[in-house]
């Protein structure tokens, strides 16, 4: 499982790195990125989908495994 | 000023000034939402007022259809002579791309978490000042004596202007809200001694250059050149206009609510760790600012006919009432975790002062209830709200319970 913010959409609005400061941080005009790989563990999801569902420019994205 | 008839039916004559609207909105955007969904009216030499989130959303990311070139609804349309759009008289917010993405760049960094959260102790420090103040009065007046004070003075610290200026520059800020809509004569001269000011601040932040906004703005460059001090000036001036009624009634607004809710007040007071998710909640529940475009060509948009030149009301408060994406869209839940609330708008113009707004809103109802964890309403008929398109509370008697 994988989380990633669409640089094109996020418009920094700083829910995220808010909410889950370990796995969303910002750049220098104040967008979100994710941390590193960006990959999720069970413990890290759920905090991955409250960013989600806070985010009011649908930016976040998270990629589920099968 | 002309005396205007009162609205009988909003979906067909909206007002956004009319004393109903002012008072209590909610249940006539409730009531739009069911029966319309976007309302029209001829007032304002004609406009539109879409009541729903996916209204709300469409316009505010469609810059093909509509212009920023003025955000504020008022009877004329801006004088030809004003900067027309891309640029616009005060960018990025007045501005159409692509020129908005060069105006807003620069101002993001200077806003974005870092720089704010060093400003964090300042703002405390100020809150706590203004509490000693007030003393052990029984009744403070929550908006004119504590929310009205916090936002122009974290400007000016922002900006790094001398301490010992707080009251002019206040008195400055007074003078800019009265006057934006003011003839261009009259503004001219009401604006002199605050453009003599300022550039005497940008004189001496260049001869003494530190860390703050205004030596930001100094440093930085659009293709390689730096800026002229109008636009630093200009800039400067947007943060006033920007970034203050907005953020005091948004503090006046989160007091009205815990003085009168005493069951949330108490929860907030015995659960810190409530506070960010409250926040978001206080900025959903009220959302102070309304925004405004101007239609940019005939067409037929959201199912109505809108014409060039027409205003099309940007309702971010009613979006986040809109119970199609908030569930018990109406109810104030102090811990709601989810909440995609539009308070400081979508798309491009998001708010740049976000960061900023939402720390002077925490760390001024942290300081309050902690110097004062029980208080109600004086008297609550005798709060009044602005009118227009920042909404918060401005005379707010609390009476102090020991
Ligand atoms: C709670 C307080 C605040 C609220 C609710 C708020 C709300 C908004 C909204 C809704 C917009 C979008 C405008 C549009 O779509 O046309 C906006 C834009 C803007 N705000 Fe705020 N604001 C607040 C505080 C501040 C502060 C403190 C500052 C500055 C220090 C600020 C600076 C700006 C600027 C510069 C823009 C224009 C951004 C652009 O056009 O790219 N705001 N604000
Ligand atoms: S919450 Fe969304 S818009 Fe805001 S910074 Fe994160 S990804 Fe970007």
């Amino acid at each position: 499982m994988k989380v990633t913010i669409d640089a094109d959409l996020c418009q920094g609005q700083g829910r995220c790195f808010s909410i889950a400061p370990n796995l969303f941080g910002f750049d220098e005009l104040g967008n979100g990125v994710v941390i590193g790989d960006g990959i999720l563990t069970e413990g890290t999801l759920e905090q991955a989908r409250l960013a989600q569902s806070n985010c009011p420019e649908h930016a976040i994205f998270i990629e589920e495994d099968r | 000023m002309t005396i205007k008839p009162p609205v009988e039916d909003f979906a067909t004559d909206w007002d956004h000034t009319d004393p109903q609207w002012v008072q209590d909105p909610y249940p006539i955007w409730e009531d739009l939402r069911q029966r319309c969904p976007v309302a029209h009216t001829e007032r304002f030499g004609g406009g539109w007022f879409p009541a729903t989130h996916e209204g709300v959303s469409m316009v505010a990311k469609d810059t093909e259809n509509f212009t920023s070139r003025t955000v504020v609804v008022g009877n004329g349309r801006p004088d030809d002579d004003a900067l027309p759009a891309p640029i616009g008289v005060a960018p990025p917010i007045t501005s159409d791309p692509p020129f908005h993405a060069i105006a807003r760049r620069i101002m993001l960094p200077a806003l974005a978490p870092g720089p704010v959260n060093e400003l964090e102790p300042q703002v405390r420090a100020l809150c706590r000042r203004l509490l000693d103040n007030l003393g052990d009065h029984e009744i403070i007046n929550g908006g004119m004596d504590y929310a009205q004070y916090i936002p122009p003075t974290v400007i000016q610290q922002l900006l790094g202007f001398p301490a010992e200026d707080e009251e002019t520059f206040r008195e400055f800020v007074h003078v800019i809200m009265e006057g934006v809509d003011h003839p261009e004569e009259e503004r001219i001269e009401e604006f002199a001694p605050i453009e003599e000011y300022l550039r005497v601040q940008i004189e001496d932040h260049r001869e003494h250059p530190r860390d703050d906004f205004t030596n930001y703005l100094l440093n930085a460059e659009i293709e390689g050149n730096k800026l002229q001090d109008e636009h630093i000036a200009g800039t400067i001036i947007l943060t006033l206009v920007a970034g203050i009624d907005t953020t005091w009634s948004a503090i006046g607004a989160a007091l009205w609510h815990l003085a009168s809710h005493p069951d949330d007040l108490a929860r907030l007071v015995n659960e810190p760790d409530l506070m960010p998710v409250a926040i978001e909640e206080f900025l959903r529940f009220y959302a102070p600012v309304t925004m405004a475009r101007l239609v940019k060509h005939d067409m037929e948009y959201l199912g109505c006919p809108m014409k060039e030149d027409d205003w099309l009301l940007l309702g971010f408060p009613a979006a986040n009432r809109d119970p199609a994406v908030f569930k018990d869209a109406d109810k104030f839940i102090i811990d709601r975790v989810e909440n995609r609330h539009v308070a400081f708008g979508l798309g491009i113009h998001r708010c740049a002062g976000s960061n900023l707004a939402r720390m002077e809103l925490r760390v001024a109802i942290e300081e309050f209830i902690a110097r004062h964890p029980r208080f109600e309403l004086a008297d609550p008929s005798d709060v009044t709200w602005a009118p227009g398109q920042v909404r918060g509370p401005r005379n707010l008697p609390i009476r102090i319970l020991r």
